[in-house]
């Protein structure tokens, strides 16, 4: 996955890539017609959110080009107030919905992923240190990870954001808001990461390529990244996968009790709570239509996820 | 008529695209009291064979061929009601681990009270009297007090005796017994066995032991049945197998006994291991493992043949020398 | 022991809220009043204490119930919470009622018939609940059963009644139908994570020795799924099921805030919204001792379940 070395041939890549697409792991991915449309799916929706800013309509950030005359107008499909300029209907303020969930959906990915990136960094970091190590650091850091897994995620991230918010003030909060969602939500779940990997390296320590590279001379860190952690990916894979849709329903939750993103810089989260009055007074594509993108992509993120525990069939640590 | 007579039994293990054949046309037989050994390595398909009887394969593993006659009665074809009233109740078993066998959230009352609801009209007071006679018949210390246990509180032959108990319950006509000391220490395997050997005789009833143990087999059985690879090689009277055996793999098992040597000289034993089953060699299966072995080895699967119920699945038969011979040759 | 330990934290928590958010002499004296006088005051309120002094201060009123007042409601904050208490209580009560009574039975029927068709619909289902966020069911609930059939009220707690003293809506039928939707909510994001979990658990549990023998007694069916090998799939279960309760009061305050529930997590927003820090602070103390005293059940509930562990000598 990672970047290939420079002085690795192109020939030597494309081998790499034939090997990889004739493999069992591929024939049995193409086999599951659920898994192929997850993956499709999943990536139009990041494609599409990594390149919101070139292929939306509209850009919503840019107070000029919104007109509160166009607030409310119902999708293309409707046939009576449809404009041919919003595809999917315009929100209260008149901003158009698809260029708005769009720019959602970037903020929502970007902090599930970068939160799960952080959560993976000190997991395996941790994990490494204590299987390898072992001893007091081990036994710290477990306890440690027993104590923050026996408190519910959300329950803690809700109460650290809503003192933060009540301490910073909701403007300045507002600005700080992406940061302090990634680094909660991020700090929070590292305990999933560290005991699988933990539990992998107690595997592979005693294995004979470990002592054979130690009697060789390597330093443990060395040892721990270049021989101990490729053992752990397929692992680590997985949990990634679940990770992020949980990372983002979370991210969803707190935008929607308003200690998440602000409303002039929405995540899909917070466009599905300020529009969840007007689904009462009939403007039901204002609610709707983001909460069907969310759902999509969860799911999406889900079946993968099953599909990839299924086929990997790694070792997860179990409570 | 024989109490249970299985004939040409076949099972298979289908796996997504292949489909493993575990007992290949076995047949024996046993009659009331009767004590019979069924004797290989590890994935031999004796265990295959006993859990076959009762329809206890583990999935996906079906009987695809052959008759399982209890009392006449073909019992492989019976419905799960139909099998309900067997298990348990006309033929129980003893498995191998007595530490996975109890269930660790239910005490030994509990357990052994269901077994004798299950297939009489008692009520609790009677199956409790039922269950603390039978502790006693396995000479467990302060029955009444055992009743109570949990598994763990027991140690592991203690366990044993419970399991052994349970087996004895409902007197069933037969115990199929699968490597019943194998899990336990040494020092008291020879007591459990020896405990299972007076209670089938003083109950008269039936055993099926499963071993790779020919030790034990000769102690306690009265006729024994040799498996290899899905198969059985040679089968008759436990004194004269064991003293004139006569299939190479038999032999093997036989000059690999620690007894059977001097002491501080090497173990015989039988070079490389059994083949998994979906790479059978051709042929008679032990081929390739086989002193005799010849190009016809690789062609025809042999027949079990013999005289006086001592049979052999064996075409080299005359070539073979003697087993004293041989023993007196090393 | 380990309940010491977290409740020390959360009061450390709690007290540097106390004492960086908001000012206590601002909400008594208000703004008139001169820079001495307001030093002499606080000399008075013994706020220009050492820490350790401040802090034993405020623990030692934490243990006696006397979190401060409320500046809203002008009221203790405890008897605020305690107040909108029972109304989360029984959303919480509703909502474990729908998830024991889907999951286990769904879960137990998927473990022993893992091939059928209805345990692949149930399946499917489960990870399409666990993908919908809890407060998308919530409003689409409203949205469906409310707005657009009208077959159940939307939002609030309807009637209550107190037959036991204690102000319920468990006990008239106003009550109970306010109480369905948000329960349901509730329950939907819980359900399928159990109805996974007993089915992983007890598939493994439906492979071990001691079923395969219990199946050799001869024993019925359903002795066995529902005795053999249901009272040991509990126990990962109730392990689990404890760590999620935190996580049912979490989404508590995503259910109560759509339904307008008038209950703890409800109030808790508003007093995040209001800055009203003695009942921020009440609230999460509350939620502390919610979290020590479902763990020390649950620790009971394994031992009861358990044999092989005992209480006496117990571990930490």
């Amino acid at each position: 996955m990672g970047k290939p070395h420079s002085e690795v041939s192109g020939a030597k890549i494309m081998t790499r890539i034939k090997s990889f697409l004739n493999s069992d792991f591929v024939y049995r991915f193409r086999k599951d017609k659920v898994a192929v449309v997850s993956l499709g799916i999943v990536l139009v929706l990041v494609l599409s959110a990594v390149l919101a800013p070139l292929i939306s309509p509209f850009d919503p950030y840019d107070l000029k080009s919104i007109d509160i005359m166009d607030s409310e107008i119902p999708p293309v499909w409707d046939e009576n107030d449809g404009d041919e300029r919003f595809l999917l209907g315009t929100d209260p303020q008149g901003r158009d919905m698809l260029s708005t969930i769009l720019y959602g959906m970037r903020i929502s990915l970007m902090i599930g992923f970068f939160a799960v990136l952080l959560q993976g960094i000190l997991g395996v970091t941790i994990g490494l240190l204590s299987g390898y190590l072992g001893g007091k650091i081990d036994a710290f850091f477990m306890r440690l990870a027993d104590i923050q897994l026996s408190f519910s995620t959300l329950m803690v991230a809700i109460i650290t954001l809503a003192i933060f918010q009540a301490a910073f003030g909701a403007e300045l909060y507002s600005k700080l808001a992406i940061f302090m969602l990634i680094l909660v939500i991020g700090i929070a779940e590292w305990p999933q990461y560290a005991r699988t990997v933990r539990a992998s390296v107690l595997a592979e320590k005693h294995k004979e390529y470990v002592d054979a590279a130690r009697v060789i001379g390597m330093s443990p860190a060395r040892i721990m990244f270049r021989h101990i952690f490729p053992n752990t990916l397929s692992p680590i894979l997985v949990i990634s996968t679940i990770q992020v849709a949980n990372a983002i329903i979370s991210e969803a939750a707190l935008s929607f009790l308003g200690l998440g993103m602000p409303v002039n810089q929405p995540s899909l989260g917070s466009l599905i709570s300020s529009g969840f009055e007007y689904i009462f007074s009939g403007s039901w594509w204002i609610t709707v239509i983001p909460s069907f993108f969310l759902v999509l992509l969860i799911l999406s993120i889900n079946l993968l996820g099953d599909w990839l525990r299924d086929a990997l069939n790694p070792k997860l640590y179990k409570d | 008529m024989a109490l249970l007579e299985v004939k040409d039994l076949e099972v298979e293990f289908p796996l997504g695209r292949i489909t493993l054949q575990a007992i290949r046309k076995v047949s024996f037989s046993l009659e009331k009291g009767e004590r019979l050994g069924i004797v290989g390595e590890s994935g031999a398909g004796k265990s295959v064979a006993a859990f076959s009887i009762l329809n206890l394969l583990s999935r996906p593993g079906r009987i695809s061929g052959g008759e399982i006659l209890f009392e006449g009665d073909d019992i492989s074809k019976f419905d799960d009601r139909q099998m309900r009233s067997i298990r348990g109740n006309r033929i129980s078993m003893i498995f191998q681990d007595p530490m996975m066998t109890l269930n660790p959230v239910l005490t030994v009352a509990t357990q052994m009270i269901e077994c004798l609801k299950a297939h009489r009209k008692i009520s609790k007071k009677e199956a409790w009297d039922i269950s603390v006679s039978k502790l006693k018949e396995v000479m467990i210390p302060s029955p009444e007090e055992r009743m109570e246990s949990y598994p763990h509180e027991l140690s592991g032959g203690m366990r044993q005796r419970v399991v052994i108990a349970m087996a004895l319950l409902t007197d069933p006509e037969i115990i199929i017994a699968d490597e019943p000391t194998t899990a336990l220490d040494v020092t008291i395997q020879a007591e459990i066995m020896v405990l299972m050997l007076d209670l089938c005789k003083s109950n008269n009833v039936g055993l099926i032991l499963i071993t790779h143990d020919l030790a034990v087999v000769s102690q306690v059985t009265e006729r024994i049945m040799v498996m290899y690879a899905g198969r059985v090689v040679e089968e008759g009277g436990t004194k004269e197998v064991i003293t004139n055996p006569k299939h190479p793999y038999t032999r093997g098992l036989l000059k690999a006994l620690p007894q059977e040597n001097t002491a501080g000289s090497r173990l015989n034993q039988i070079r490389g291991t059994m083949p998994s089953l979906n790479a059978l060699p051709k042929g008679c299966a032990f081929n390739p493992r086989c002193d005799f072995a010849t190009k016809e080895c690789h062609q025809v699967v042999p027949k079990l043949e013999g005289r006086d119920g001592h049979n052999t699945a064996c075409i080299h038969l005359e070539k073979i020398p003697s087993f004293k011979s041989e023993l007196g040759n090393q | 022991m380990q309940a010491t330990l977290v409740m020390f934290v959360i009061s450390l928590i709690g007290f540097s809220i106390q004492d960086n958010l908001g000012d206590p002499l601002r909400e008594l004296v208000g703004q008139s009043v001169s820079e001495k006088e307001r030093d002499a005051l606080r000399d008075r309120m013994g706020l220009n204490d050492p820490f350790l002094v401040q802090y034993g201060r405020f623990l030692s009123n934490a243990v006696q119930g006397d979190l401060g007042n409320s500046y809203f409601f002008k009221k203790p904050a405890l008897e605020v919470i305690a107040r909108k208490f029972p109304a989360t209580l029984e959303l919480v009560i509703g909502a474990t009622f729908i998830i024991i009574f889907s999951s286990v039975p769904l879960g137990i029927y998927s473990a022993i018939k893992p091939n059928s068709w209805l345990t692949r619909f149930i399946l499917g289902i489960s990870i399409v609940g666990i993908s919908v966020p809890v407060f998308l069911t919530a409003i689409f609930s409203i949205y469906i059963f409310s707005v657009e059939l009208g077959w159940m009220p939307s939002f609030g707690r309807g009637e209550t009644t107190a037959p036991f003293g204690w102000d319920s809506g468990f006990f008239n039928g106003d009550g109970l139908l306010h109480l369905i939707l948000p329960s349901l909510s509730l329950a939907s994001i819980m359900m399928p994570l159990f109805i996974r979990l007993i089915r992983s658990e007890m598939m493994e549990i439906l492979q071990m020795d001691y079923i395969r023998f219990a199946w050799a007694k001869g024993l019925y069916p359903k002795r066995i799924w529902f005795l053999h090998a249901f009272k040991n799939t509990l126990l990962p279960v109730i392990t689990v099921g404890g760590v999620q309760v935190g996580t049912m009061l979490a989404y508590t305050i995503l259910t109560e805030s759509v339904f307008q529930w008038p209950g703890m997590g409800f109030l808790f927003l508003e007093a995040v919204n209001r800055v009203d820090t003695p009942l921020i602070i009440a609230y999460i103390i509350v939620v502390g001792l919610i979290f020590v005293v479902t763990n020390t059940v649950v620790d009971l509930l394994y031992t009861w379940v358990n044999p092989t562990v005992k209480l006496v000598g117990q571990k930490s």
